[in-house]
C-alpha cells in the first residue's frame, strides 16, 4: 500500500499547487469560453444557422473538437510546467509509478470539472435540445477521463523530446482519433435520445482503449523518467 | 542472432512467393459478383499487411530488450524494423486502394478501414518525427523505444479492432464475409497461405539486411 499513499500524497500537492495559484483551471477555463465565444461570433453572421438541418452534428462535432484543444493545451502543462530539479526530487523520494498515477488522477479531476463547466457554457451560447442529458453529461465525463490518460502519458514523452507542443500534438493525435470518433458516436446518439443499450458497445472499447492505456504508461513510466 | 545470418529460409521465402506468382494468377478462383477476377488480390494485399505486422511484432521484441539491456543494436533493429514495416504498410494501403478501385468505384472511399488505416500509418511517422526531435542517441533510443510500444497496441485496435465494430465494407468488417470463407473447397488456401508465409520472411530478410548496413555504418563511424 505504500504505493496507493504515495499517490495520494502526490494528489494532495498536485492540488494544493493548483488551489494557491489556480493558474491552469482559470487559464484553461478562459480559453475555452473565448473558442465558444469565437464560434458563437462568427455562426452569428450566418443568420439562419440555427435552424438549419446540420446544426445538431455541428454543435456535436464542434463541442468535441473545442474540449479537444482544451485538454491538449490543460494536460501539456502537467510535464513540462515542471522544472527539472523538483522532477529530481520527486523521483528520490517516490515510486514513478505513484508519479505518473498521481499526474493522471488530477488531469482527470481537473478535466471533468473543465468539461462539465465547458459543456454548460456551451449550451449557454448555442442551445440545443439534449435528448438523453444524463447519458450526454456521462458521456462528456469520459471523454475527459480519456483525454486525461492518453495526453498524461503523451505529455511524458514529449517533455522529455525537447519540451515542445508541435511534437505533442504530432504523438499525440494519432491515439485520440478514434477516441475522439467513439466519444462523437456515443454523444450524438445520446443527444437524439436513442437507447442507451445500443451505445454500451461504444462505450466498452472506450474503456479498453483508457484500460490499455492506463496499465501502458504504468509499465512503460518507470523506463521513461531516468535521464 | 544466428538466424538472421543464415540462407535457408531466405531460398524458402522466395520459393514461396514466387509460387504464388503461379498459383496466385493461374488457380481457379470462385466467381463472385462484383468482386469477379479481383479476388485475386487477397494473394497480395493481405500478406504485405501480414509482413508489417511481422516486422512491427519484431521491433516491438527489440525495443523491449533494449529497454532492459540498454544495448545500442536493439534499437537499430526496432527502427529498422519499423522502417522496413512502413514500407510494407505502404504497399498495403495501395494495393488496397487499387483493389477499392475496382470493387468499391474509387481509390479512397472514406471507408473506415482505410481511414483507421491512415490514421495508424500517422502513428508511426510520428514515431519517426520523434526519433529525429532528440540528438542525444541513448535518449532518442530509450524514448522511442517506449513510444514504440506505446504505439503497437493502438495500432491493433485501429486496423483490426475499430473497423470490426464499424459499417466498413472491407471483406472480414462490419458483417461481411472474409474471403477465408470461400477458399475452403478449392485451391485459394494453396496460394494464400505460402504468400502469408512468404511475404513475412521477405520483410524480415528486408529488415536484417538494413539492420546489418546500419550496423556497419556504425563501426565506420565509431570513434576508437
Amino acid at each position: 500500500m505504500k504505493l496507493a499513499g504515495q499517490t495520494i500524497e502526490l494528489l494532495k500537492k498536485e492540488i494544493i499547487l493548483e488551489w494557491r495559484s489556480k493558474y491552469a483551471f482559470n487559464g484553461i477555463l478562459l480559453y475555452i469560453v473565448a473558442t465558444v465565444f469565437v464560434c458563437y461570433i462568427s455562426f452569428n453572421l450566418n443568420p439562419g444557422f440555427k435552424d438549419s438541418q446540420g446544426y445538431p452534428i455541428v454543435w456535436n462535432i464542434l463541442f468535441w473538437i473545442i474540449m479537444l484543444f482544451a485538454s491538449v493545451n490543460a494536460i501539456a502543462k502537467s510535464f513540462l510546467q515542471e522544472s527539472k530539479a523538483r522532477l529530481l526530487y520527486y523521483y528520490s523520494i517516490a515510486h514513478p509509478q505513484a508519479i505518473i498515477l498521481s499526474k493522471t488522477i488530477y488531469n482527470i479531476l481537473l478535466m471533468g470539472l473543465l468539461s462539465i463547466l465547458a459543456l454548460l457554457v456551451y449550451k449557454l451560447f448555442f442551445p440545443n435540445p439534449l435528448g438523453d442529458l444524463l447519458f450526454y453529461f456521462i458521456t462528456v465525463l469520459l471523454g475527459a477521463v480519456s483525454f486525461s490518460t492518453v495526453f498524461t502519458m503523451i505529455s511524458a514523452i514529449a517533455s522529455k523530446a525537447g519540451n515542445n507542443g508541435t511534437l505533442m500534438a504530432i504523438l499525440s493525435f494519432p491515439v485520440i482519433i478514434p477516441v475522439i470518433l467513439l466519444l462523437v458516436k456515443v454523444s450524438k446518439s445520446a443527444m437524439d435520445g436513442i437507447d442507451r443499450s445500443l451505445s454500451f458497445g461504444n462505450i466498452g472499447v472506450l474503456l479498453a482503449i483508457n484500460v490499455i492505456v492506463i496499465a501502458s504508461s504504468l509499465i512503460l513510466f518507470p523506463f521513461l523518467w531516468r535521464d | 542472432m544466428k538466424f538472421i545470418y543464415q540462407t535457408w529460409w531466405k531460398v524458402i521465402a522466395v520459393l514461396l512467393v514466387f509460387s504464388t506468382f503461379i498459383t496466385g494468377l493461374l488457380f481457379r478462383v470462385p466467381r463472385l459478383p462484383i468482386i469477379h477476377e479481383t479476388i485475386r488480390n487477397l494473394y497480395f494485399h493481405v500478406p504485405m499487411w501480414m509482413g508489417m505486422l511481422t516486422v512491427f511484432v519484431v521491433s516491438v521484441y527489440y525495443s523491449i530488450k533494449y529497454l532492459r539491456s540498454g544495448k545500442e543494436e536493439h534499437d537499430l533493429a526496432a527502427v529498422e524494423c519499423v522502417n522496413t514495416g512502413l514500407m510494407f504498410y505502404t504497399l498495403g494501403l495501395l494495393t488496397g486502394m487499387l483493389w477499392a478501385q475496382y470493387a468499391w468505384g474509387e481509390f479512397w472511399s472514406g471507408d473506415s478501414k482505410q481511414n483507421s488505416a491512415a490514421i495508424a500509418f500517422l502513428l508511426y511517422c510520428a514515431y519517426l518525427v520523434l526519433r529525429n526531435s532528440i540528438d542525444e542517441e541513448q535518449k532518442r533510443a530509450k524514448i522511442s523505444a517506449i513510444y514504440n510500444i506505446f504505439a503497437f497496441p493502438v495500432m491493433i485496435v485501429l486496423i483490426f479492432v475499430l473497423p470490426r465494430m464499424t459499417d466498413s465494407l472491407h471483406p472480414g468488417s462490419g458483417g461481411n464475409p472474409a474471403f477465408g470463407r470461400y477458399d475452403l473447397d478449392n485451391g485459394m488456401k494453396l496460394a494464400f497461405y505460402p504468400a502469408m508465409l512468404g511475404w513475412s520472411f521477405i520483410a524480415l530478410w528486408i529488415a536484417t539486411v538494413r539492420y546489418r548496413i546500419r550496423l556497419i555504418e556504425n563501426k565506420k563511424n565509431a570513434i576508437n
